[in-house]
């Protein structure tokens, strides 16, 4: 079907911003490829059904919207664990401010380095999940991403190294625009924690493409940054062997507009994915969660659990899918999304989707939009506890299923004092 | 300890008078009961004293050892001393009970200018008021009184009054629901809190938990109002012949 005039001239508008970086020829092929994809679908417009709660303008804007620089009154995340870090500045691998590339049962290569060479395992990965996500809704953000994606990292984890890798995000000029992309090949018995943190740029786009082996496992936790005016669009990829693992957490606090997608494919027996996710919009914050899980294979597990709070004209959407082909049958598949409305101007926008063509499946899915507890507020008030301290309890009690998610306890905490300190900034 | 002077309360919502000028003294020290048919605003009279929402005092008053109640926010009147037992406690999945707990002690003592109370010695002090309630370690970890038993909510109401230790407490039929000897352990605990700078006021409908925690005072409550106040035998009349007399002689 031909595209409307007006997405053509959009699309080819936001190209002739861009410049494909060069590569060995393979990766030369993967990225014309994606960019042949991304022109068949042009930019997402209002009346692209998968756009229909989230405007993509500021996304699709061929000049970048400036996001104002924020200075975060807290210490960054995860500042206190050992970990690996790599550092991104406005979206370009900063060497210096990194640790040497060097951890035992990981192989780190910036992905400009592993996309120049003629053999490089990559070619297996990039772009691969990306495009199979493609059906049976179109994702061009991420098609555009691998095209363009200028930086980077690809990972191999062969072992189970002894620390997270954490990649730390930082936004410094106001006119940003970055687009970054990552692979992770977690081989068959392996194991890995990826930490990501900070707002990156102005404006965002970043795709993870994670092939978890069979009985591998892959952790990840994030917090978007507290920047109030960046943007961002993210995609996380995720194929999963059998008996695997894939565990992933988000924390978005404040940012104008999020969009994290992802499109998970539990293709071997017995694996499972969980994917979760805490946001919190106080104000001019529009965010969205869009999942999609496809079950392919027997005795697999999936949950999805979004949790947002929103007050004074903020936005939270989320469209999850559960999709379980024939044959995949014993499928465990949970997906709950929920918000809190902290007063009567913020919005909620949901539309959970099971699409089942298995017969013996367990499936559930709920989503519900409501507003603090009365009787809980007044029974901790009469108990002494002032009524600001009250509804904090509250909303973390209402955010706790998906904290719950994060099996690292020290990490938990750590995302429970930044949950309670952004409570504390937003009490009204 | 408390004094209520001609307290008048109809719903914001609609136009319905529900406490039609009720006077009441309880001084410190004392066990006043409360009794009354169904409907009577023995609850909405306990929920008016500890601030919710949702009523709209037309006349009257209430005091705290001389404050006025009636001017501050629920958390002040609970900081001033005022406990209550709810007829209904509410269940607050996510809200662990020990964290609750923990943060309303310490909440009330900053709010009186006290200094906290250290984790370890908050510890200590649950675990002993839970045993002697015997309610379950495990249940002190659970989130507020989700999936307790009915019982197990009222004993838990007992346990954060013998934690919080206030100076007036209203139990709003705490026995509803209790079985014999979980009646006896929350007695118990009740009689256990009894001195002399301390009040109780007690509703109930069962003449049996005035047997364990001995009243000095029993008022009949109906439509709004108290209609006789008398000593503990007063209980045993209602026990025994219901309301009909006591009612046709108050009109
Ligand atoms: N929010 C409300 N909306 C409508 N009616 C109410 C409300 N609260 C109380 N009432 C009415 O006020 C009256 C008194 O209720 P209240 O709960 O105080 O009675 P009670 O004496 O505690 O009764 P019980 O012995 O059954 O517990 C009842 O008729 C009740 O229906
Ligand atoms: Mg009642």
């Amino acid at each position: 079907m031909a595209l409307p005039q007006a997405k053509i001239d959009a699309t080819e508008a936001r190209l002739a911003a861009l410049a494909m970086p060069d590569g060995a020829q393979w990766a030369r092929r993967v990225r014309e490829a994606a960019l042949e994809r991304f022109r068949k679908m042009g930019l997402p417009g209002p009346r692209d059904e998968y756009w229909r709660f989230t405007r993509p303008d500021t996304l699709n804007a061929a000049q970048t919207p400036e996001a104002a620089l924020f200075d975060a009154d807290e210490p960054p995340a995860f500042s206190g664990l050992d970990r690996l870090r790599l550092v991104f500045r406005d979206g370009v691998f900063d060497a210096e401010a990194s640790d040497p590339l060097e951890l035992e049962g990981v192989e780190i290569m910036r992905l400009a380095d592993a996309t120049s060479q003629d053999i490089h395992w990559a070619k297996d990965l990039y772009g691969v999940l990306e495009e199979r996500a493609q059906d049976p809704v179109a994702r061009p953000f991420a098609a555009l991403n691998t095209a363009f994606a200028t930086d980077g990292v690809v990972l191999r984890v062969t072992g189970k190294p002894s620390k997270p890798l954490h990649f730390r995000y930082l936004h410094e000029e106001t006119d940003s625009d970055a687009i970054l992309h990552f692979l992770v090949k977690v081989e068959e018995g392996a194991e890995v924690t990826i930490l990501e943190n900070g707002p990156a740029a102005a404006r965002f786009n970043k795709c993870f493409e994670i092939d978890v082996a069979d009985r591998a496992a892959f952790h990840h936790i994030r917090t978007q940054g507290r920047d109030h005016e960046r943007r961002a669009v993210t995609h996380l990829f995720a194929r999963l062997g059998e008996e695997s693992a894939f565990k992933s957490f988000t924390l978005t606090a404040n940012g104008r507009l999020t969009r994290n997608e992802a499109f998970i494919e539990l293709t071997g027996d017995n694996a499972q994915a969980h994917i979760a996710g805490a946001a919190m919009g106080d104000g001019d914050f529009h965010h969205d969660d869009t999942v999609f899980v496809v079950h392919d294979a027997v005795n697999c597990e999936s949950r999805q659990v979004f949790k947002k709070v929103l007050k004074n004209g903020a936005v939270g959407a989320f469209q999850g899918k559960i999709l379980v082909k024939p044959g995949a049958q014993k499928t465990d598949g949970y997906q709950i999304s929920q918000s809190l409305l902290l007063d009567g101007d913020a919005q909620f926008l949901a539309k959970p989707e099971l699409e089942i063509y298995a017969d013996d499946v367990a499936c559930s899915h709920g989503s519900t939009s409501g507003a603090i507890d009365e009787e809980a507020l007044f029974y901790l008030r009469s108990r002494g506890v002032p009524e600001s301290e009250a509804k904090d309890l509250l909303v973390l009690a209402f955010l706790a299923e998906a904290i719950a998610e994060i099996e690292d306890e020290a990490i938990a905490a750590d995302i429970r004092d930044r949950l309670e300190g952004w409570l504390l900034r937003h009490r009204s | 300890m408390l004094n209520i002077k001609n307290l008048h309360v109809k719903l914001e919502e609609e136009d319905k008078q529900i406490l039609k000028g009720v006077d009441l003294e309880v001084p410190a020290g004392s066990v006043h009961a409360i009794m009354g048919p169904n409907g009577s605003g023995k609850s909405t009279l306990s929920y008016v004293l500890s601030g919710r929402d949702g009523y709209e005092v037309t006349e009257g008053e209430a005091t705290l050892e001389g404050a006025d109640l009636l001017e501050m926010e629920p958390e002040e009147r609970a900081a001033a001393g005022l406990f209550l037992a709810f007829q209904y406690p509410v269940e607050i999945p996510g809200v662990g009970n020990m964290t609750f707990l923990r943060t309303a002690l310490n909440a009330q003592r900053k709010t009186r200018g006290e200094e906290e109370m250290s984790a370890a010695d908050f510890l200590k002090l649950i675990r002993d008021k839970a045993k002697g309630l015997k309610i379950e370690a495990d249940m002190l970890k659970r989130p507020v009184n989700v999936g307790f038993s009915g019982g197990e909510k009222k004993r838990n109401e007992i346990l954060q009054m013998a934690m919080l230790e206030p100076k007036m407490c209203i139990l709003d039929e705490t026995d509803s629901g209790l079985d014999v000897d979980a009646m006896r352990l929350v007695a118990d605990g009740v009689n256990a809190l009894r001195d002399e700078g301390r009040a109780f006021l007690v509703i109930t409908h069962y003449q049996r938990l005035l047997d364990h925690i001995r009243p000095d005072v029993v008022h009949i409550m109906a439509d709004g109002r108290m209609v006789k106040t008398g000593g503990p035998e007063l209980a045993l009349e209602v026990e025994n012949n219901g309301y009909a007399d006591i009612l046709a002689e108050a009109v």
